[in-house]
């Protein structure tokens, strides 16, 4: 088994893409924008992966951050937004 | 200020000290891993040693994975499901207007449901699996959400549909361990015979306990979903509504 023992000049782009992508992540204030952010930050991981030679992990990367964790904080958006909206005796009905 | 100073200084020099101590990119020091890609192609005709080896050399612990995804879908259940019948209400969203949008959403459920597919049926051959797949899977069916309406969407948060094929999922895998059980063999021995190597009849027990992690993430995350629409969408006050 060959394991390449040296950074090559892909691998190094895209583990400064990551570097670059995390904390731009946290200083994303607006929840709605760092979803975005986030799922953009995690195709940079998943690229990580892809070129580290791990499609698995990469493949499950890639549906934690398209799927399971935007879909997390949208209803967690819309819920604070519709709170925010609506008057307190009205929820729930 | 004084006190965060010394604080990130000495942090700072000891998250250096144990960065220079780490071995050489690429080197791999595990034996588990270089045994492993030696012994799983020939012993169990999978291509794909990810696969081979958590569904069989390690299969218990992904078993505990899978009931880890079980409990935590049970917790999200029981603090958001609401058996009074107070949420009953129809909940009326907007339907997408556009054409376009909803042209482009089809065809993403209908490409996501073929993508998924094909990760849980060729887990064990190329890159993919239960897990992976059954996430994608329940994702496309999802976007029919966003394309359709709520009601276009209620056969897929019907609660009486989902909860015995999460049940289903979870417990075949069980099922599967405890045949080899009877069979008088360790738990989750892999029975069935292990067929031509690249082919979808390889790896024995492998594809079955494949399968029945994609139908048990698959409809775990379609029930999460279901719990999330009903908890958290707001339904549009009347004047919204057919806007």
């Amino acid at each position: 088994m060959t394991v390449a023992s040296t950074l090559v000049p892909l691998q190094a782009v895209v583990f400064a893409l990551v570097a670059i992508g995390a904390p731009l992540v946290v200083l994303t204030r607006d929840p709605l924008r760092q979803a975005l952010v986030n799922g953009i930050y995690g195709v940079t991981l998943v690229c990580l992966f892809v070129v580290l030679q791990a499609p698995d992990p990469a493949l499950s990367m890639l549906v934690v951050s398209a799927v399971a964790y935007p879909l997390v904080i949208l209803a967690a958006v819309a819920r604070v937004r519709g709170e925010r909206r609506r008057p307190k005796e009205t929820r729930d009905e | 200020m004084a006190l965060l100073a010394p604080a990130l200084l000495g942090n700072g020099a000891l998250l250096a000290w144990a960065i220079a101590g780490l071995p050489r990119f690429g080197d791999y020091r595990g034996p588990y891993g270089l045994v492993l890609n030696r012994i799983v192609v020939p012993l169990r005709h999978t291509t794909n040693v990810v696969m081979g080896t958590t569904f069989d050399v390690r299969g218990v612990d992904t078993m505990g994975e899978e009931f880890i995804l079980y409990a935590s879908v049970i917790g999200v259940t029981l603090l958001l499901r609401d058996e009074s019948g107070a949420r009953r209400v129809e909940r009326r969203t907007w339907r997408l207007r556009a054409d376009a949008v909803r042209l482009v959403g089809v065809v993403m459920v209908g490409g996501g449901l073929l993508v998924g597919l094909w990760l849980v049926a060729f887990g064990y051959i190329t890159p993919g699996g239960g897990f992976p797949g059954g996430v994608v899977l329940s994702g496309a069916i999802l976007v029919l959400y966003l394309v359709g309406s709520h009601c276009d969407y209620s056969p897929f948060r019907n609660q009486h549909v989902l909860d015995p094929l999460e049940a289903v999922g979870a417990g075949g895998y069980v099922v599967t361990g405890l045949a080899a059980l009877v069979a008088g063999m360790p738990f989750l021995t892999n029975l069935f015979g292990f067929g031509r190597t690249g082919t979808l009849a390889s790896g024995g027990s492998i594809g079955i306990l494949n399968g029945a992690a994609g139908v048990a993430v698959t409809f775990a995350m379609l029930l999460l979903f279901a719990e999330f629409l009903e908890t958290y969408v707001v339904p549009l006050e009347p004047e919204d509504v057919g806007s």
